[in-house]
């Protein structure tokens, strides 16, 4: 059980949720790793990721958001 | 209160106060238009001198505290920028431009049809059709690199500018011009449109409202998110206009309009286009730049300009239709914006993220 990483940190609306649908496409089983430095993008990727069935996590590290979805 | 409330709470507060806004002497159908207000603003300031349409509007001010405030006070507000800020700024003015042709931003598009003006519906089909092409790019891997953290003097900048401003409306110097007719002279009282653009402010930065994203988001990811809030101001200025005695259904004899049709379509082709293309319409940029964001503050300094030079050059439109001028400004536009958009694109790789970084750096 493997993690991809998305780094989608400083990017503009709508790359962080792009980013992470192309990355869902090719999930295959692993968690992917999402992360982010805006709250909008957190907020976008997690009612992206949640309203694609995924399972979301969300860790905040210093001012960072680390989103890890999975498979439900 | 969930993400969809806090959307649609804001998307009628919003139509609503924009609905009052004319009601206490905004122009008819533009009880918000942050292109035409920046435009003003710009006029008010020297950067132009087409005296019907000079006054800093205390809207712009309320957006940019309003979102400043709420922004500092959930500890959101973040020194940020380096993303392309020169194209910003270029593709600010083509989305001025281009607003000022149709003689609207996006969100007066929408105050616009709910006032009755169905010249709308060719700016809203153009305004679809520009975010179309713009999301072209994006799904093929359209970029303007990353943003990174600033000093946090930076993000200050414009907010101060903002507070500035409201220095300058009040004391009105010598220097500072303020029209006696026309647009420029049709305003609420002071204090009525700081406060509604105070709410506003906080109210678009709580909910990340963006009359882009609406359609970018069903057209993307099939997400109706953000044109709840779309229709949540639609429906209640139409309502407080219909109120008021506000609403004249029609093409012919609209309030600061036209009824060229195909340049009320391309004007606006152009905006979305644009804005799709900047990660938000000009409303968004504006609450960005509030919160600190100094890629959003330099493309508000590109609307600023870019309305200067529209009226400096004649190419704004007006009332009796679209000039020469504009209409070439408008096809220079679309044909530079879509450069910028071919140039900028990267293909997504499966390390997706990387490949972002290789080239936007």
């Amino acid at each position: 059980m493997g993690f991809k990483t998305v780094d989608a940190r400083g990017l503009s609306c709508p790359q962080p949720v792009l980013l992470t649908k192309a990355a869902l496409k090719k999930i295959e089983g692993d968690k992917l790793r999402v992360l982010v430095n805006a709250a909008v993008a957190k907020e976008n990727i997690c009612r992206f990721a949640r309203n694609s069935g995924f399972r979301v996590e969300i860790n905040n590290i210093e001012d960072e958001y680390e989103i890890i979805i999975s498979e439900d | 209160m969930s993400d969809r409330g806090k959307i649609i709470l804001a998307g009628s507060v919003i139509g609503i106060l924009a609905g009052l806004l004319v009601k206490f002497g905004n122009p008819v159908n533009m009880g918000i238009c942050v292109a035409c207000f920046i435009r003003d603003t710009a006029g008010a300031i020297g950067l132009h001198r087409a005296a019907v349409v000079q006054y800093i509007r205390p809207e712009i001010i309320g957006f940019i505290l309003g979102s400043f405030s709420i922004a500092l006070s959930t500890k959101e507000f973040k020194s940020r920028g380096g993303s392309s800020p020169i194209l910003r700024f270029l593709i600010g003015m083509f989305v001025m431009i281009g607003a000022l042709v149709f003689l609207g931003c996006p969100l007066r598009m929408v105050l616009r049809l709910a006032g009755g003006d169905l010249n709308a519906i060719l700016g809203i089909l153009g305004f679809a059709a520009g975010v179309l092409i713009g999301a072209q790019f994006l799904k093929k891997g359209f970029s303007l690199g990353r943003n990174y953290s600033q000093h946090q003097l930076n993000g200050y900048v414009l907010p101060a500018a903002a507070f500035v401003l409201l220095v300058l409306l009040l004391t009105a110097p010598p220097f500072i011009f303020f029209s006696t007719e026309g647009p420029g002279a049709a305003a609420a009282p002071i204090f009525i449109s700081l406060a509604a653009g105070l709410i506003v402010g906080i109210l678009a930065q709580k909910s990340r409202i963006c009359m882009v994203g609406g359609i970018r988001d069903l057209y993307l990811i099939r997400d109706p998110h953000l044109i709840f809030g779309f229709i949540g101001i639609f429906v209640f200025a139409l309502i407080v206009n219909a109120i008021f005695g506000n609403v004249q259904w029609g093409f012919v004899n609209q309030p600061i309009a036209h009824n060229d049709g195909l340049w009320n379509f391309m004007g606006m082709l152009l905006v979305g286009l644009g804005s799709v293309l900047l990660g938000g319409c000009p409303l968004r940029q504006t609450i960005l730049a509030g919160e600190g964001n100094t890629d959003a503050a330099i493309t508000f300094l590109g609307f600023l300009v870019g309305a200067a030079l529209s009226h400096n050059f004649g190419l704004a439109a007006s009332p009796n239709g679209v000039s020469l001028n504009g209409k070439a400004a408008v096809l220079i536009g679309i044909g530079l914006t879509i450069l910028i958009a071919f140039l900028n694109t990267y293909p997504m790789t499966a390390d997706a993220g990387k490949e972002v970084v290789k080239h936007g750096v």
